[in-house]
């Protein structure tokens, strides 16, 4: 068998096709959506149609569009079956007609909401507003982050123990609790959604870039940029943070997964992201009310959600196996002395590969920072 | 050690009162109040009776001094503006659903989880491991929402096997003991496993890595050496070890576990804290919002204190430090 590409492990190589997918539906989806995500084309008609749907799209002269399960030209004109009926409509008042029927039809792939949307069209919106809301609020968890721990490694032992503190209290709190009542706050919608989110998940990041850093600032090339005369802002930016960075954005890539299902969880909570814009959670939450009459436009944002968690978990533990030797196989996790002083915090994966025996607490609270909804 | 013990409770009662004032003051900065969400528009005289009545027109710091002294003085939680009815009969009618449904959860959550955290320790490395890792990354990828409306839709809506909401039947008051019993177990199941193996995912790996340190050590090699089952070397002296980080897990996960509680009541129609919560902040109802917030947070905060109390106990560097 053909060797292919650069020896990326298999399971690393599916999360990033998978992500690269997901990039390609998010930036090609006024392109690739087959119909506007908004649009409600004659609504009695095409509620709730099963996937695979076929309409006859009937283009009038008055410029509305109506539609039909069938279209079939008669001597009088254009029969129609709509919901069951039958009508007539005269041939001077449709505009697309043809020498069988009509030129346009719709054909809906995954079916349609109970307002007679295309949920092929709006997944592939939802998939926008999931990556948005997700790259960005890990961005702002990051930025923040970052901050706090390197203020808390560098700014002296008041500062830290100040900030550690407020991390600590802010890991205690009941965390949904806090994401709902800061979303009912802030008048709910894409940018209060994402600022919620980052600004609440960034104490893992922050708690680990302090370990890393702390223990770099003993190194021999740090001691020697610090004995040059480099300013301690050249030193952190220039020497600390480059090689602190693998594990801090190993968490970081952990923690979008999670971020995304908490945007859907919002919004399906009716506090994220408002309709009509298309998340996956608010149609999942909008499918809620039809769900007993029909399974699909519940089932397939649903199984979009999971696949897109599933694809950016994979790729953090993935990364983490590949970059960060202490996650790396039994062996290593067996060697005691192999472990940093302060376990690295496993976030949403749970405690993935390694760990040491019990848990300082710190390390295990952001262990049990598990991805709950 | 009583050092340690006063320092870390004092610690959790500061905790819980930080989460309470933040909460207070986050519900007081939202603009508009109990009043300005009711589906019917209130007349204007009506509505500043309503607001004289519940205190809302008189200074923030105020309402906080009277709404604290009242909590803290005489255990009076207020009147709920939705229910009108105390704020403590409310919380009281909720807290056993949702410790029911709680403590369910954690039993589905450490059975599976143990389970095959177990499974995927003893054969490390090979395709059973590898095909767990894969089953637990689906598990904790899951929405517990999503996951519930599923359950529902196939075990309720197409099977007709369990009930899909609520706790007790329509008519259940008139059932015998028993029946009644069987009832409410059967509304349990649903939500119960909808959360309970979302988070099995992350038991298992953690059991999974803890149980692997463990099987690395000396007194394992000893205990194989002496010709013990693999069967007991696992579970009786390799699990015997790794369950200390297993329970600091159990209590540190709570707030997660409240979370997927909160979510879990709303899908399945739960009578529970979370439930209540949820209405609660569509209603801008704040003195059941502070109840429930409270609640959450001594949940939360008392388990931690109760992890790192434990850490503590085996680990006699921690409480002299």
């Amino acid at each position: 068998m053909p060797s292919r590409g650069p020896g990326l492990p298999r399971p690393l190589r599916w999360s990033l096709g998978l992500i690269a997918a997901l990039v390609l539906a998010a930036v090609a989806a006024p392109l690739a959506a087959p119909y506007d995500a908004f649009s409600q084309l004659d609504p009695q008609v095409s509620a709730l149609r099963p996937p695979g749907t076929v309409l006859a799209a009937v283009h009038l002269a008055s410029g509305e569009w109506r539609l039909a399960e069938r279209a079939r030209r008669t001597a009088g004109g254009l029969e129609l079956e709509r919901l069951g009926g039958r009508e007539l409509l005269p041939a001077s008042l449709v505009a697309n007609l043809t020498a069988t029927g009509v030129a346009d039809r719709r054909f809906f792939l995954l079916g349609t909401d109970q307002y007679g949307r295309d949920l092929a069209s709006r997944l592939l919106y939802g998939a926008r507003i999931s990556l948005a809301v997700g790259l960005l609020s890990v961005l702002m968890a990051l930025t923040i982050g970052v901050a706090v721990g390197s203020l808390a490694a560098l700014g002296g032992p008041l500062l830290d123990g100040l900030l550690m503190r407020i991390v600590e209290a802010l890991l205690a709190f009941p965390y949904l609790f806090l994401i709902i009542a800061l979303s009912a706050l802030l008048h709910p919608g894409t940018a209060a959604t994402i600022g919620i989110l980052g600004a609440t998940s960034w104490m893992t990041i922050s708690r680990l870039t302090r370990a890393e850093l702390r223990g770099l600032q003993q190194r021999d090339f740090v001691v020697a940029a610090r004995a040059m005369g480099q300013p301690p802002f050249a030193v952190l930016w220039r020497h600390l943070l480059p090689n602190a960075m693998t594990p801090v954005l190993v968490q970081s890539t952990l923690q979008i997964g999670t971020l995304i299902l908490f945007e859907s969880t919002l919004s399906f909570l009716g506090l994220g992201i408002q309709p009509p814009v298309p998340s996956w959670g608010s149609m999942i939450a909008d499918a809620r009310h039809v769900l007993f009459k029909a399974w699909w436009p519940a089932a397939f944002p649903g199984a979009a959600l999971a696949l897109t968690v599933i694809a950016w978990n994979l790729l953090g533990d993935q990364l983490r196996d590949a970059l960060d030797p202490r996650w790396r196989g039994p062996e290593l996790a067996a060697a005691p002395g192999a472990l940093a002083p302060e376990p690295p915090t496993a976030g949403s994966a749970g405690a993935g590969g390694g760990g040491g025996g019990p848990l300082p607490p710190a390390a295990a609270a952001a262990a049990a920072r598990l991805p709950t909804p | 050690m009583p050092g340690y013990l006063l320092r870390r409770f004092a610690a959790a009662a500061l905790l819980v009162w930080l989460v309470l004032t933040t909460t207070f003051v986050l519900l007081r900065l939202v603009p508009g109040n109990a009043t300005t969400v009711s589906e019917l528009p209130i007349p204007k005289p009506q509505r500043e009776l309503l607001i004289h009545a519940y205190g809302l027109d008189r200074p923030l710091p105020e309402q906080y001094v009277r709404w604290l002294g009242a909590v803290a003085l005489h255990g009076n939680l207020g009147i709920s503006f939705e229910q009108l009815r105390p704020v403590r009969t409310v919380v009281a009618e909720a807290l056993p659903a949702t410790l029911l449904l709680a403590a369910a959860a954690l039993l589905v959550e450490y059975g599976v989880g143990t389970a095959l955290g177990v499974a995927a320790a003893r054969r490390s490395g090979t395709a059973w491991d590898k095909s767990i890792r894969v089953a637990t990354l689906l598990l904790y990828s899951q929405p517990i929402f999503w996951l519930g409306l599923m359950a529902i839709l196939l075990f309720s809506d197409r099977l007709g096997w369990l009930p899909a909401s609520h706790m007790h039947s329509v008519g259940a008051d008139e059932m015998g003991h028993g029946a009644r019993l069987a009832d409410l177990g059967k509304h349990l199941v649903l939500p119960a496993m909808t959360l309970g193996l979302a988070q099995a995912g992350a038991a298992a790996r953690f059991v999974r890595a803890g149980l692997l340190e463990v099987l690395g050590r000396d007194y394992i090699r000893t205990a194989r050496a002496k010709g013990l089952s693999e069967r007991r070397v696992v579970w009786v002296h390799g699990m015997r070890a790794a369950l200390v980080p297993i329970i600091q897990l159990l209590g540190l996960s709570v707030p997660s576990l409240l979370s997927g509680v909160l979510i879990s009541e709303v899908v399945f129609a739960w009578p529970g804290l979370g439930r209540v919560t949820y209405d609660a902040i569509m209603a801008r109802d704040s003195p059941v919002l502070l109840a429930t917030t409270g609640v959450a947070a001594i949940l939360v905060v008392g388990s931690n204190l109760v992890a790192d109390l434990l850490h503590a106990a085996v680990d006699p560097r921690v409480r002299d430090a």
